[in-house]
């Protein structure tokens, strides 16, 4: 019923019934980039606004992966808000120096910081001089506020930023290099990402790279920043990588792999996020085309496994219909795959505004026409859209849980952020491998629901 | 536990050093009350936390955040706050300002989505509060409330929570403002004399209802819990109770003393933590009542039965927890005070105790009921609190969600004292499950795997 209509004038697009944001299906810029700066060796995030921001941004993030998460804040007061932040900020760099002596500090703006004006790119600049004996230290601004775009965007634009400040002038093209931008991929995706290039032959960085830091193990002496990370010689290289491979359809003016393309002619390969046969054979071809290779036997067995298990499953799943909801790309990724596998993506839904997620739903799907697509939506929009319809199974990350209690069917858990249960770092959904986790996940969530809702009590099914 | 040895490498800021003392080397007063040093790494949150956590839980009222998502997103369904009236507290609602509101202001889209929400949840009051860009983009919140209210014939009320206009405590003070409107607005006529308001118990996890249940098994009336539990009507009518009973001052000593001045209704401080606070609260209120020698005849038959009760409970565990060594980081310097003493009370020695909000009597009354060699910290931040984690050597650390992974990286057990808990640590039963919680953790085999000898 919600179907996407031009823009109001107030920006906002699509099917949206109500003016409220009643709970939100998405979170705000900065944290997207708070994330990012994770995925750097020795970096530091230093929030430009107010104290809350950060602390809110850590607890969220802190309750996903269960790491610490140091974020500083220049910690504006009304004093800030009217003389402006530079004095603050400086500060702010000296202590966050101090304690931490980062490499690397990204600094995100916040709704506050923009709207007073703050010029940031401007104000580091000035403040690069005031830094004494501090040679050495990267200070990455970016310009996150949050009422423009989602932690999607922030994500995407703290990657570029920190590509955009690292990449040199290539002394010659490195044929086994390769950059793979990630959407927010979990660690143990990353894990696997790396293993497969390197499986290739080739080398490169999966960026940004937050599976140490926003996954390690207990510790053996502390660490103030968590160790891991792409080091900086690894962005200064991205230059020269044969290709990059940017999963979503990341907007050029958001992309560090459109960047490098029209700086260093690093050719760009846009793909889906490889869930599923049809998005990994996508992700495999493009490595097999910049390798030279083939694809190794190891996934070519992955991939037979996989297939096998499809047919295993098939009628436990055919025709069930499914809501999908997250990130835009998450969502068309996992509609494809769920497509691929005899399921109905009924109602797929997004909170960010993009009115580019249905045509590219409909591109991209077979028998898209009867899918509910939703941008700029929420959770409540989500739930009446559902109650219209009949669901068998929620995909998508932890806050779609209250729906999946009223209407009773069953939630499996994918994306950013997932509150209620542990592990969320260690789920998989890349590649074959990650496919068959969250193939038998899905299966096992439809079988559970039959085998609870069923009068007899099966074990045997 | 030697598992670290001290780390020169962390580093305590020059500007912070007088928020932080040891007891019997330093001076017992701290420079605190101050706002948090940039960079600093702050644990606290903002203006508009502090009335967001205050207000939440009031549970039939719409809880609107007029600003961009951040906000509302963070706070949606964060903390327990259970309620038998109502859950539409726990949804979360935001006018979720864009770039053309930015531009040319949120007033009218805030207009409307009052209306809308108004129309769909029937709430019996809403509460906006404002988040740090809406003074500055010039919307004038209190004449579109003004106006809302009138078309509705609702309680509107503005809560002036910008984010860095000043601290947490703020934001405590705005909530206070916001719930005095509603204060004095309902019928008081059928409210008894020996009746009391629960102030700054926010029933995270059920324990308004447990403390309301002593009371009225005292033989008081609870006019209001402000706010754990509560439903609009219940604070518009708490003017009627004769005595306020605040927990957690930090937050609501505030509104205590306005009702005090308009009310003439008196007030005592309590905690409602540990077995000695508990009792303390339960005879300080008989004793306010003392005219009425059953109520003190009650009390002390209560207090009897539950300090029985819980003592052999807790015995079990004593045994095992005796001579660990404790870390507390809280909110406010009144939760330290009662942690201090439920952990000597387990028999546990506290080695680092600070709060984000505490003020120069708390930290000096924190400073006389610790043992030297103890430290003391105002507004600490993760170096700080890692640093003398390992310095001390601690067993356990009592905190929030944000201190937690930094105790469990360095092989430290963890109790979460804090918004996210789901079980109820007041009164005696709550005392039980603290030994139980903390015991649970401290005593987990998984930990000879976890800290490297």
């Amino acid at each position: 019923m919600f179907e996407i209509k031009p823009n109001t004038t107030d920006g906002r697009s699509t099917g949206r019934k109500y003016e409220a944001t009643q709970n939100a299906c998405k979170l705000c810029t900065p944290l997207g980039a708070c994330l990012a700066f994770k995925g750097i060796n020795n970096a530091i995030t230093l929030l430009h606004g107010s104290q809350g921001c950060s602390t809110y941004i850590r607890r969220y993030t802190i309750s996903h992966f269960r790491e610490p998460v140091d974020i500083a804040s220049s910690n504006f007061s009304e004093d800030t808000a009217v003389y402006g932040g530079e004095a603050n900020l400086l500060t702010a760099i000296k202590n966050v120096i101090y304690q931490y002596n980062p490499d690397v500090i990204g600094i995100p703006t916040t709704c506050l910081s923009e709207t007073i004006g703050d010029d940031v790119k401007m104000i580091v600049r000035s403040i690069k001089d005031k830094l004494e004996n501090e040679e050495g230290i990267h200070l990455i601004p970016v310009s996150t506020p949050s009422y423009s775009g989602t932690h999607a965007d922030g994500f995407q634009l703290a990657a570029k930023g920190a590509v955009e400040r690292f990449a040199e002038e290539p002394m010659g093209k490195q044929n086994n290099l390769v950059n793979i931008f990630h959407s927010m991929q979990s660690p143990a995706d990353i894990r696997l990402l790396k293993e497969i290039i390197a499986d290739f032959g080739l080398e490169g960085t999966v960026f940004p790279d937050y599976s140490d830091t926003m996954d390690g193990g207990v510790w053996k002496e502390y660490e103030r920043i968590p160790k891991g990370g792409t080091t900086i010689n690894e962005m200064k290289i991205m230059s020269s990588a044969a290709a990059s491979i940017e999963f979503g359809y990341v907007a050029p003016e958001k992309s560090a792999a459109s960047y490098l393309e029209e700086k260093f002619e690093v050719k760009k390969y846009p793909v889906s996020i490889p869930i599923g046969i049809i998005n990994s054979d996508a992700f495999f071809k493009v490595l097999e085309e910049i390798s030279g290779r083939k694809t190794p036997d190891k996934y070519l067995s992955e991939r037979r496994r996989l297939i096998d298990s499809y047919v295993d499953a098939h009628k436990y799943l055919f025709g069930k219909k499914v809501l999908i909801y997250g990130e835009e790309d998450l969502v068309l990724a996992l509609a494809q795959f769920v497509s691929e596998i005899g399921l109905v993506p009924e109602i797929c839904a997004t909170g960010s505004v993009n009115k580019s997620f249905k045509e590219k739903i409909q591109a991209y799907l077979p028998n898209s026409e009867q899918v509910t697509v939703l941008d700029d939506s929420d959770f409540e929009i989500i739930r009446e859209a559902i109650l219209e319809k009949e669901i068998d199974l929620i995909i998508g990350n932890s806050k779609g849980y209250k729906i999946a209690r009223e209407v009773k069917i069953p939630l499996v858990r994918v994306g950013f952020p997932i509150h209620d249960r542990i592990g969320a770092q260690r789920l998989k959904i890349c590649g074959f491998e990650g496919t068959q986790e969250l193939f038998d996940r899905v299966t096992n969530a439809l079988l559970e629901y039959k085998q609870e809702n069923s009068p007899i009590g099966y074990s045997y099914i | 536990m030697d598992t670290y040895a001290p780390h020169t490498e962390l580093k305590i800021l020059k500007d912070r050093e007088k928020q932080i003392a040891t007891k019997g080397k330093d001076s017992a007063l701290l420079d605190c009350d101050r706002k948090s040093l940039a960079g600093s790494v702050s644990q606290r949150a903002c203006v508009f936390c502090g009335s967001r956590v205050v207000l939440y839980p009031v549970s039939d009222a719409l809880h609107l955040v007029h600003g961009p998502i951040g906000c509302a997103a963070y706070t949606w369904d964060i903390r327990g706050s259970v309620s038998t009236a109502s859950e539409l507290n726990r949804k979360s609602f935001s006018t979720d300002l864009r770039e053309m509101d930015v531009i040319y202001g949120g007033e009218r889209k805030l207009e409307n989505v009052l209306y809308e929400l108004i129309d769909k949840y029937k709430p019996s009051a809403a509460f906006i509060y404002s988040t740090c860009i809406v003074g500055i983009i010039g919307d004038d919140v209190d004449s579109v409330t003004k106006k809302v209210a009138q078309k509705t014939g609702i309680p509107v009320i503005p809560v002036h929570s910008e984010g860095f206009k000043g601290t947490k405590k703020d934001g405590y003070q705005a909530a206070c403002s916001a719930l005095f409107k509603l204060i004095g607005t309902g019928d008081t006529s059928k409210i008894n004399k020996y009746s009391i308001n629960i102030l700054g118990e926010f029933n995270l996890a059920g324990e308004a209802w447990i403390i309301k249940d002593y009371y009225e098994r005292m033989g008081v009336e609870v006019v209001a819990t402000i706010t754990g539990g509560s439903t609009v009507e219940d604070i518009k009518k708490a003017h009627g109770a004769s005595l306020n009973v605040v927990q957690c001052s930090g937050s609501m000593t505030g509104l205590a003393k306005m009702m005090e001045e308009k009310y003439g209704i008196p007030y005592i401080r309590v905690s409602y933590f540990g077995i000695e606070d508990m009792s303390k609260a339960l005879y300080d209120v008989a004793e306010h009542f003392k005219e009425n020698n059953d109520i003190l005849k009650r009390t002390g038959e209560l207090v009897a039965s539950e300090v029985k009760d819980s003592y052999a409970k807790i015995q079990r565990y004593k045994k095992d927890l005796k001579g660990k060594k404790a870390a507390i980081y809280v909110g406010g310097a009144f939760k330290a005070f009662s942690l201090v003493k439920a952990l000597k009370y387990l028999g546990m020695d506290v080695s680092l105790v600070g709060s984000q909000t505490g003020n120069k009597e708390d930290y000096k009354i924190l400073n006389e009921m610790t043992d030297p060699g103890t430290v003391i910290v105002d507004d600490s931040n993760p170096i700080e609190l890692s640093k003398f984690m390992i310095e001390k050597g601690v067993d356990l650390f009592i905190g929030g969600v944000k201190e937690r992974p930094m105790a469990y990286k360095m092989g430290v057990a963890f109790c979460d004292h804090n918004h996210e808990r789901k079980t109820p640590l007041a009164g005696y039963i709550g005392m039980v499950n603290f030994a139980e919680e903390v015991h649970s953790s401290v005593m987990s085999p998984i930990w000879q795997f976890a800290k490297q000898k």
